[in-house]
């Protein structure tokens, strides 16, 4: 259980260090605020109730992914000062404990600030959930999983580059349009109640399955990455 | 290596060899294949865009197994690490040129046989995203600060390769669920077509492989031209004044 104290260790390291400044979150947060409101402008969803709620899933996401991402680079910039990196790297915990503690604290933050979004949106885009609410539930914690797991390690790749901030969408977004589609297909199902429980089942059961495939390679590959030279 | 007297005569011949082909499936595909009923001679774009959308999806795998050749080699063997990461550049360059000659090549035939030059159906979906995560992949050879750009690369390759599957399962059970126009239908080839069908996919192959043996070379090239400069750095820093 040794590993598992690695990685509760890094999370707490990462919570502590967030709790004290606060940056990713209040930013997310209010990214996030902001991105509802321009879709708001953007897609208008008072004039098309209909419209908006077999949109809003998608716009659910679409604001998360972007507001995850400008977290995302930061959480690694964390590990760059004060020559933490390489502290990290010769020490004898395995690199995936590292990596595992920081997407489990990536999770958290941008849990939280789903938590918060979730009332923000229904209030603004007058939604009703048609279908089961509970499903969503299991449908948000899933679909954020996939973008963070992802996210944290691609954004492990920009550690050293030039264009950091650049390089973590173009090399995150082609990849995760598989699971972007699967969890915008089953909120929305959940939302529009126009999906029999059967395909929502799938698409969530899909969804889960790219959450354990993309865990398994992102710990498996973290230590090649860490150790690039 | 590519300054062998045999590989170039083997290239050489290669090169002949691939003409040849494409010569005969040009003919087949524009003389020789029946005409379609529907769509008539505008159907034939058909020959270079099946050719080009069956090897697009091919190339990605060569770039697999070289990223996890690199992957493998990369401490044990070093210079074999080298070899493989140019076969993966050079599998990962070609692929997105024939999944974009295929993305090309199919606006091209949509937009006079069905009056649209795009539709978001599962095919058409797929081979975007297949051509998107290749151009990913060879953008983060170009931000990767130097001597990462191997590893990297490789990692992000091993990514896409899984992804691939994924994306094909789940865009098709998105348009089982919510059916959009299907561009190329789905019936089955007349056999009289099959001719044109089979020249036209060797000789593309032939050239694919002729050009990711080019690219290949030319990036063992560049690597064997990037040593020989370290090693000249290293030994005028060793140098002492006399």
């Amino acid at each position: 259980m040794r590993y598992a104290r690695y990685v509760l260790d890094h999370l707490l390291k990462d919570l502590r260090l967030e709790w004290r400044s606060r940056d990713s979150i209040n930013g997310m947060l209010f990214f996030v605020l902001l991105v509802v409101v321009v879709f708001s402008i953007a897609f208008d969803p008072a004039g098309y109730p209909t419209v908006t709620r077999q949109i809003s899933g998608g716009i659910l996401w679409v604001g998360l992914l972007f507001a995850s991402m400008t977290a995302l680079n930061q959480s690694w910039t964390r590990e760059q000062r004060n020559q933490v990196l390489e502290a990290q790297r010769m020490a004898p915990s395995p690199a995936s404990a590292l990596f595992l503690g920081k997407v489990l604290a990536n999770m958290i933050f941008v849990l939280a600030v789903e938590a918060v979004l979730a009332p923000i949106f229904v209030v603004f885009f007058n939604l009703q959930v048609l279908g089961n609410a509970w499903l969503l539930a299991l449908i948000l914690p899933l679909g954020t999983w996939a973008l963070v797991i992802n996210g944290t390690f691609f954004a492990a790749f920009g550690l050293r580059a030039r264009n950091r901030e650049l390089l973590l969408p173009l090399i995150f977004l082609p990849l995760s349009i598989p699971a972007v589609l699967m969890m915008v297909q089953a909120t929305t199902g959940v939302l529009t109640g126009d999906l029999d429980p059967i395909q929502i089942r799938s698409w969530i059961t899909m969804l889960a399955g790219f959450d354990i495939i993309y865990t398994t390679a992102g710990i498996l590959f973290f230590d090649t990455i860490l150790n690039a030279e | 290596m590519a300054r062998s007297p045999i590989l170039r005569v083997i290239a050489w011949l290669w090169l002949a060899a691939s003409v040849v082909v494409l010569v005969i499936g040009f003919r087949q595909a524009i003389f020789l294949a029946p005409t379609e009923a529907t769509m008539g001679n505008l159907q034939r774009i058909f020959y270079y865009h099946l050719a080009h959308a069956i090897l697009s999806l091919v190339f990605p795998y060569v770039n697999l197994a070289a990223s996890l050749a690199f992957l493998y080699w990369r401490r044990r063997d070093p210079l074999k690490a080298l070899s493989a990461d140019a076969l993966a550049v050079a599998s990962a360059e070609v692929t997105v040129l024939y999944a974009g000659i295929c993305l090309a090549s199919g606006m091209l035939w949509g937009k006079p046989a069905w009056g649209i030059w795009w539709a978001w159906d599962a095919r058409l979906t797929t081979e975007l995203i297949l051509w998107l995560l290749y151009v990913s992949y060879l953008l983060l050879r170009r931000f990767s600060p130097t001597g990462q750009v191997g590893v990297l690369s490789a990692v992000l390759a091993v990514f896409a390769g899984i992804d691939v599957p994924i994306v094909f399962m789940s865009i098709r059970w998105w348009r089982t669920q919510h059916p959009a126009p299907v561009f190329g239908g789905d019936g089955s080839i007349d056999p009289a077509m099959l001719p044109a069908v089979f020249w036209n996919l060797g000789g593309w192959a032939m050239w694919g492989i002729l050009i990711i043996g080019l690219r290949f070379a030319l990036e063992r090239r560049r690597q064997l031209a990037e040593q020989d400069a370290a090693l000249l750095a290293i030994e005028a820093s060793l140098e002492t004044p006399q």
